[in-house]
């Protein structure tokens, strides 16, 4: 039973990074229409942001845990300035094309410096250490990126759907002419999305950075699994997202336990039974 | 909205087919001559398999509209069983290569039945997670010797006759089959078939309302494709006498996607010059490591920003031909 916990809590962890992730997704693709291939990436140097900042500015965990998606996210409003506004308009798989080369080209440089194995990075002191809950021993690391990772997804759904600014946002989702015509700037705003979707990739980075190690293409594999996510939660929800984030990372440790062997292939195969009985996605809108 | 190609304003006149069959004959010359010319044969026999998985990945994009990001899965496929054959079961050249070609049509059936249910980037989306699906299918299963691939497979006599262990024989072989494949992807561009694909690509609504099962337009494409990247596959088992797990990995998918990209989507010819301008650069820039990838990467961005019609879309603007 042991083992079964703790593939459980595993699963959770994974939920947690592939909720982050579709969720930053989702919101990106509501404001931009485009899918962005570059998440992995971003999410890598959100881990990468940590350990500079820790290696190179003695700056420790927590300091990471605020500066680095800051950092993250400013750098990828100005690959939406820069870059991605040039292919507004266009069809949407540009915008795959365009992210996937920026990908190649963050990975590629990363993979240059630091070779392709894990970088260290210690579990902060005051996360250190165990607890005894009867059933279970938890590592209070894993237990605090779980916790942490779904207040973060609350607060972004509460921004997103209960908020003035959230409304402006899902207002310009729906129809970016008419809101730019009440007098809101929609191109900052559209800046601004990005980079809270960024934001929240590279959160996700630093929370696993003490987990999986620091490496160039610790982004590039999960981003196809969240790939995965997105298809079977579909992108019209934000709480959706989430759900089926967590849903699905349990469902991968389950797996783990069970029958190990799928346990890489589990999501994708989800994926496929939910193509063949509901085509949209559990929460999607048909597109 | 616009199209993902911007090549789409061929008319489907004589004259165009016409500009088209001169550049073929042309292309077919200068590729016979290349063992003459003292380029490394080695070189252009991998180029011409990758032009012709392009060919065939980009009658799926270039004219179904549909982008996949999977289509390594179905090379890959075809190496393995290629190799597998020919290695183990010690099967004839034609033999293997059916043996491979088939398992790439199975697996775009079923693949393209799975996909063809979303459009635009969820189905790019969706193909990407199947070929990493049978990506990890590769790595567990034990016939493909995990992370070592199948080596040193035996290259045979093709139907008895041709020595393709012989570099020259090999290479005219080769220029066969992918003339051959060339002229039948052109064939199916230019059929009634390939008129009701480039319906679908412009406007998939209208052309449902014309009365066309879009979908079974889409699944026919799909498996075509599927088929002859396949078809490329166990070709170039004969090539590189390995199959490995870097021909079903999503950077191989990624690569044929910058090909056809960088050749011009929905070009006759794009992919062709695509695919040789990206194994040269590979070969060429080999000693720079992880650069290439980086490389890579720019030349997507700067394609998808400034370059939409590729190479041969915009030499045929240019001159306002179809090529």
């Amino acid at each position: 039973m042991q083992a079964l916990y703790a593939q459980l809590l595993v699963g959770l962890i994974n939920g947690s990074f592939y909720a982050l992730l579709s969720l930053g997704l989702a919101v990106i693709f509501g404001m931009l229409n485009i899918i962005n291939f570059a998440h992995g990436a971003l999410y890598m140097m959100g881990a990468f942001c940590a350990y500079f900042l820790l290696n190179i500015f003695g700056l420790n965990y927590w300091y990471a845990l605020v500066l680095a998606p800051i950092a993250v996210g400013i750098f990828g409003m100005l690959l939406e300035r820069t870059l991605l506004k040039w292919i507004a308009g266009l069809d949407h798989l540009y915008g795959l094309l365009l992210t996937f080369g920026i990908a190649l080209i963050i990975q590629g440089v990363f993979q240059n410096y630091f070779g392709s194995s894990g970088l260290p990075y210690a579990i902060p002191p005051q996360l250190q250490g165990g607890m005894n809950l009867g059933f279970m021993f938890l590592p209070i690391y894993r237990g605090w990126v779980v916790v942490f990772s779904l207040v973060v997804c609350i607060a972004t759904w509460y921004l997103i759907e209960r908020t003035r600014l959230g409304a402006y946002l899902r207002a310009a989702t729906e129809n970016p002419n008419l809101v730019r015509a009440f007098g809101i700037n929609v191109p900052r705003m559209i800046t601004l999305t990005y980079g809270l979707g960024i934001g929240l990739a590279a959160l996700a980075g630093v929370l696993s950075a003490p987990i999986n190690q620091v490496r160039p293409l610790m982004g590039a594999d999960l981003i196809i699994v969240v790939f995965a996510v997105v298809v079977i939660g579909g992108m019209g929800s934000i709480m959706g997202s989430v759900i089926t984030g967590f849903a699905l990372g349990v469902v991968e440790g389950l797996t783990k336990y069970f029958y190990p062997e799928a346990s890489n292939t589990v999501v994708f195969v989800l994926m496929v039974l939910v193509l063949l009985v509901k085509p949209t996605g559990l929460t999607g809108r048909a597109t | 909205m616009s199209v993902i190609t911007d090549n789409s304003a061929s008319g489907s006149s004589g004259r165009g087919i016409r500009d088209e069959m001169v550049a073929f004959v042309l292309m077919a010359v200068l590729l016979a001559a290349v063992p003459f010319s003292g380029i490394y044969p080695f070189f252009v026999m991998q180029a011409l398999c990758f032009a012709l998985f392009t060919c065939a990945f980009n009658l799926l994009i270039g004219y179904g509209g549909l982008l996949s990001f999977g289509h390594a899965m179905f090379l890959g496929t075809a190496g393995y069983f290629t190799a597998h054959a020919l290695k183990v079961w010690g099967v004839s050249p034609a033999i293997g290569i059916i043996i491979g070609t088939a398992g790439a049509c199975a697996l775009s059936i079923v693949t393209g039945w799975i996909s063809i249910r979303r459009q635009g980037i969820y189905f790019a989306m969706i193909t990407l997670a199947l070929s990493q699906l049978v990506f990890f299918v590769y790595l567990q299963t034990p016939f493909t010797h995990g992370e070592d691939g199948i080596q040193g497979i035996p290259q045979g006599m093709l139907f008895g006759l041709f020595d393709l262990s012989q570099p020259t024989t090999l290479y005219y072989v080769i220029l066969a089959a992918f003339l051959l494949a060339f002229l039948l992807i052109f064939r199916a561009i230019n059929s009634p078939f390939g008129e009701v694909l480039k319906a679908i690509r412009e406007n998939e609504p209208r052309a449902i309302s014309l009365g066309y099962k879009t979908d079974h337009y889409k699944l026919m494409a799909f498996i075509l494709s599927g088929t002859l990247s396949g078809f490329a596959g166990s070709l170039k088992v004969f090539v590189a006498q390995n199959a490995s797990l870097t021909d079903v990995h999503w950077t191989m998918s990624g690569e044929i996607v910058l090909m056809a990209l960088i050749g011009g989507l929905g070009t006759v010819f794009g992919p062709v010059v695509g695919a040789f301008i990206i194994v040269a650069m590979q070969q060429y820039l080999a000693g720079f490591g992880q650069w290439v990838t980086v490389i890579q990467g720019v030349i997507f961005v700067v394609c998808v920003l400034t370059f939409r019609r590729g190479i041969v879309g915009e030499i045929a603007a240019l001159f306002k031909r179809s090529l």
